[in-house]
């Protein structure tokens, strides 16, 4: 039980720190950084909680995929490394006041927040114990089965982003030649050969 | 010493607060933002699956998947967008973005 | 009859009012002058009918308001009184109209001009055929209001508009004087007629009413405040300001309202009201002290004035004072008697006094004119029959009115009687004195006016002359025509007027020889003494003057009354106008309605703006504002 305490300070005490570095990192590689990094200390608080499916899905799509496309963004702009704005400590007080009250609400309300006893069997899908049924697959059994729409409507949310982010960033440069196969194949003999009768001797 | 809900609702309370901060704290650049922006929601999905961990209910992580793919899905626009806003100002300051000042 | 009587006049106004550039000047004046000719011959029929033969009439018109307790009509009622003030308002009016065509000739506004001299008779005469307070008041406004048209009739002069408004000013305060009198008649009455108030009146004598503390008897509440508008109308001393500057009317203005017709009102209103008068012993005091005391007062300052037409004003002030004290002793056909033979010879001096200032190029001062009898015998025969009807010199009508009001206030035997005689005595002096001043500067004596001037004066043409015969004869002959007036032995004023207890006329007929002598002596010897100082001595005047510079100064200054008013009344009305208009209107009103709220929305939507910053970041707090915001109502209020 210790054990568990003790890892679970661990990943929290270093994820807050690398929330804090995200924030105020100097250089934005370093944010990224940061970033993954706290994506890593929370797959492993999700890991103590039981659910490991969703701890390597965070590794794998947040850290392998979106924090990479951070960081090809971040390298591929061409970004100073600006000196922290005066500007910042003029909005300090009051950003961090309305943060700071924001904070103390949340913390009032889960800190005295009690589960009822009922509650566990208001579960909708109880968790099947881990023993029988791994977490990937309990996931799956729900997944493609009470939540099937869901699951197809996410596909297409996902394939418009892709779109999206094709259709956004494209363009077209001026004076670079390129292939345009459909012209290719529907050329016809009459706009391509032209037989002209030469004489020999003559040139062209 | 028992580690409860409270615990973990606390933790995700106090990155998601990170998250907010870093929205208007940040003078540097967008990237900034977006990223503020994960933040926040990898607070969410720690408090989803909190609670589905300590309810028994599985449907906290179903929640949280789909949380995981918007998320990737908004990222990925939210860039691309950012890219070509780059293109076309050639700049990410936050403090050049005053197109919209009324 | 009785009715085209009284509104003819309405429909002449109408016609040059409304449609003067249609008809054009001539038909202005024939309209209006055409009409009133016609009033008058009617006055003339009614004054038969009425009078003579006794037989008053009421006749109804329309109803006006029946409200609850409060029921009166439009009515007209002709009494003997109303019948004498009809025939004075009617022949007086017709004469200025007719003098009118002849003296505004060169006017550009003449329709106008004569449509509101016709609306003035028309509102005069209401006022006196009416049969009941509220039809008296409105045509007490009437009158108020045409005076007010006509002193400021040459718009264009500020001292004109100046003194219109200080006239209507004035004659509101008495106006309002009179309203209060009114509603407290109601009150006591339960009615406005007169009719019903005058056979109401004897029940109610002895009551008396709860007013600031004290118990007033109500009936002589009533009628003080009655004399109040009374005061005002007829420029009584305290509310007199008025009528010297309203001389900055036309000529004809002046012979008509303010010598013969309006300010005759205020007496007519007394004496109609004297069934409420006779019974109240300090309503009548009052009215005669005041009458006294105004009768003296302007015939002192008449002493020393200059211009030519301010003199004789103030000796219609005098004159009316005169009237006041008569109706003060009960004396009120005595009144009435000496208002109709006033009426003539002031017309008719005012008249002439127009007359002199066309001849001297529209000179008024007097110190500018002289030497010019010779030139314009006519109009100097004229002032000279007006002047001695003024003065009371028999056989002219001034003598029989003068004489029968004096010996009324000896026969009175009381202390305001006495009071009354004595001032009044001594009024009749400074007046055959200041009378023939006038004649002496105006007509006699080295010429002081400049050549061109004196090249210039001329008889006036026939249309200003012929009315004034008219006025002569009147000035002439109503005296002993009308002495059967004044005569109690006969029943002449009927139910008209009525006197409770000894019937002071009788007593007036059997005072002593002295007292019947009096008005004469100091008559003549007023003469005499203007003749010695304007005539015989003519440095005396200005030796006199600079050797009592005080009393000279106090008495062409008029009593210093007018900067006494400035000081209490006009100037902090002004004050409290300007500082209402600039900071009440202007700072408060203005700025919290109209300017305040344009500029705070200005303001507003200038701060709002700049929220529009278009920074995100920016956007992006606000947002979190209000997320924390929500969330600390939520836990408050505890709704989730």
């Amino acid at each position: 039980m210790i054990i568990s305490a003790l890892c679970f300070y661990l990943f929290a005490t270093i994820a807050v720190a690398a929330g804090v570095m995200v924030i105020s990192a100097r250089n934005p590689v370093h944010s990224v950084l940061f970033l993954i990094l706290a994506f890593l200390n929370s797959a492993g608080l999700f890991v103590l909680l039981g659910a490991e499916f969703l701890a390597m899905i965070l590794i794998i799509v947040y850290v392998g995929a979106v924090a990479v496309l951070f960081m090809f963004v971040v390298m591929m702009l061409d970004i100073n490394f600006t000196e922290l704005r005066e500007g910042f400590l003029q909005y300090l007080p009051i950003g961090g006041l309305i943060g700071l009250i924001l904070l103390v609400e949340l913390v009032f309300v889960v800190g005295t927040w009690q589960l009822t006893p009922e509650s566990v069997q208001l579960a909708a899908s109880p968790m099947p114990a881990p023993a029988e049924t791994s977490n990937a697959e309990a996931l799956g059994n729900l997944l493609y089965t009470k939540y099937f729409y869901l699951f197809q409507g996410a596909g297409v949310i996902l394939l418009i982003a892709m779109v999206g982010a094709i259709v956004l960033t494209l363009r077209r440069r001026e004076g670079v030649k390129k292939q345009v196969i459909a012209r290719q194949v529907a050329r016809t003999r009459a706009e391509s050969v032209e037989i002209k009768k030469v004489t020999p001797g003559s040139g062209v | 010493m028992e580690i409860t809900l409270a615990h973990y609702l606390v933790l995700a309370a106090i990155l998601f607060t990170l998250g907010v901060f870093g929205i208007f704290l940040n003078r540097k650049n967008v990237i900034i933002i977006l990223m503020s922006i994960e933040l926040m929601l990898l607070a969410v999905n720690i408090n989803l699956v909190a609670f589905s961990s300590f309810l028994n209910d599985m449907v906290g992580q179903i929640f949280a998947m789909f949380v995981l793919t918007v998320a990737a899905a908004e990222v990925s626009i939210g860039l691309a967008i950012l890219v070509v806003y780059s293109r076309n100002r050639g700049t990410i300051e936050v403090e050049d973005i005053n197109l919209m000042k009324g | 009859m009785y009715t085209a009587c009284v509104f003819l006049p309405l429909l002449a106004a109408i016609i040059a009012g409304l449609f003067g550039r249609v008809i054009g000047d001539r038909g202005a004046q024939v309209v209006t002058s055409g009409a009133l000719a016609i009033s008058f011959l009617l006055s003339l029929v009614i004054f038969y009918e009425v009078a003579i033969q006794g037989e008053p009439r009421d006749i109804l018109l329309f109803t006006w308001v029946t409200s609850g307790a409060l029921d009166f009509a439009w009515a007209l009622r002709f009494d003997t009184l109303t019948a004498v003030m009809v025939f004075v308002v009617t022949i007086i009016s017709g004469v200025v109209h007719v003098y009118s065509i002849g003296y505004m000739a060169h006017d550009p506004h003449i329709p106008r001009f004569m449509a509101y001299l016709s609306l003035f008779t028309f509102s005069m005469l209401m006022l006196v055929t009416a049969d009941n307070f509220a039809q008296l008041y409105f045509g007490w406004e009437g009158v108020g209001l045409c005076s007010y048209l006509l002193i400021g009739f040459w718009y264009t002069r500020p001292a004109a508009n100046a003194a219109a408004i200080k006239a209507f000013l004035v004659n509101r305060v008495g106006d309002f004087g009179l309203a209060l009198g009114i509603f407290a008649i109601f009150m006591v009455f339960g009615s406005l007629d007169y009719q019903i108030v005058f056979d109401a009146a004897a029940g109610v004598d002895g009551q008396t009413i709860a007013f600031l503390g004290m118990e007033i008897d109500v009936i002589t509440l009533i009628c003080l405040l009655l004399f109040v508008g009374a005061m005002g109308k007829s420029a009584q001393l305290g509310l007199h300001t008025w009528l010297p500057d309203a001389m900055e009317g036309p000529t004809p203005v002046s012979a008509l309202i303010h010598a013969a017709t309006m300010v005759t009102a205020g007496v007519f209103l007394v004496a109609r009201c004297s069934p409420l008068f006779e019974l109240s012993e300090s309503a009548l005091i009052v009215v005669t002290v005041v009458g006294a005391s105004t009768a003296i007062f302007a015939a002192t300052v008449g002493l020393v004035q200059n211009d030519i037409k301010r003199v004789i004003a103030y000796s219609t002030c005098s004159q009316l004072g005169y009237m006041f004290f008569a109706c003060g002793v009960s004396a009120y056909s005595a009144a009435i008697f000496h208002l109709m033979t006033h009426a003539f010879f002031k017309a008719l001096l005012f008249l002439g006094a127009g007359s002199v200032i066309h001849a001297m190029s529209d000179e008024q001062d007097m110190r500018k004119m002289g030497g010019i009898w010779r030139m314009i015998p006519v109009t100097y025969v004229l002032m000279w029959i007006g002047s001695l009807s003024l003065a009371g010199i028999p056989p002219f009508a001034g003598f029989f009115s003068k004489d029968i009001v004096l010996e009324a206030a000896y026969a009175a035997q009381s202390a305001a009687g006495g009071y009354a005689f004595w001032l009044g005595a001594a009024a009749a002096l400074m007046t055959a004195f200041y009378s023939w001043r006038l004649l002496f500067m105006t007509f006699h004596g080295a010429p002081r006016a400049d050549e061109r001037v004196m090249a210039h004066v001329h008889e006036s043409p026939k249309m200003i002359i012929l009315p004034l015969f008219v006025l002569a004869a009147g000035a002439v002959a109503a005296g002993w025509l009308g002495s059967d007036m004044v005569d109690p032995s006969n029943d002449f004023w009927g139910a008209s007027i009525v006197v409770l207890g000894d019937n002071v006329l009788e007593a007036a007929h059997h005072v002593p020889l002295w007292v019947k002598l009096t008005p004469l002596v100091l008559g003549v010897i007023g003469i005499a003494m203007a003749v010695w100082m304007y005539i015989l001595n003519p440095a005396l005047p200005a030796r006199l003057a600079g050797a009592s510079r005080g009393l000279y100064l106090f008495l062409l200054n008029k009593w210093y009354f007018d900067e006494l008013y400035d000081r209490i009344f006009v100037n902090p009305a002004k004050r409290l106008g300007l500082g209402l208009w600039k900071s009440g209107d202007g700072d408060v009103i203005d700025g919290v309605g109209p300017d305040g709220i344009a500029a705070a929305v200005i303001n507003l939507s200038r701060r709002a703006s700049r929220l529009q910053t278009g920074y995100i970041y920016h956007y992006a707090f606000a947002m979190l504002v209000g997320v924390a915001l929500l969330v600390t109502w939520y836990m408050f209020t505890g709704a989730v």
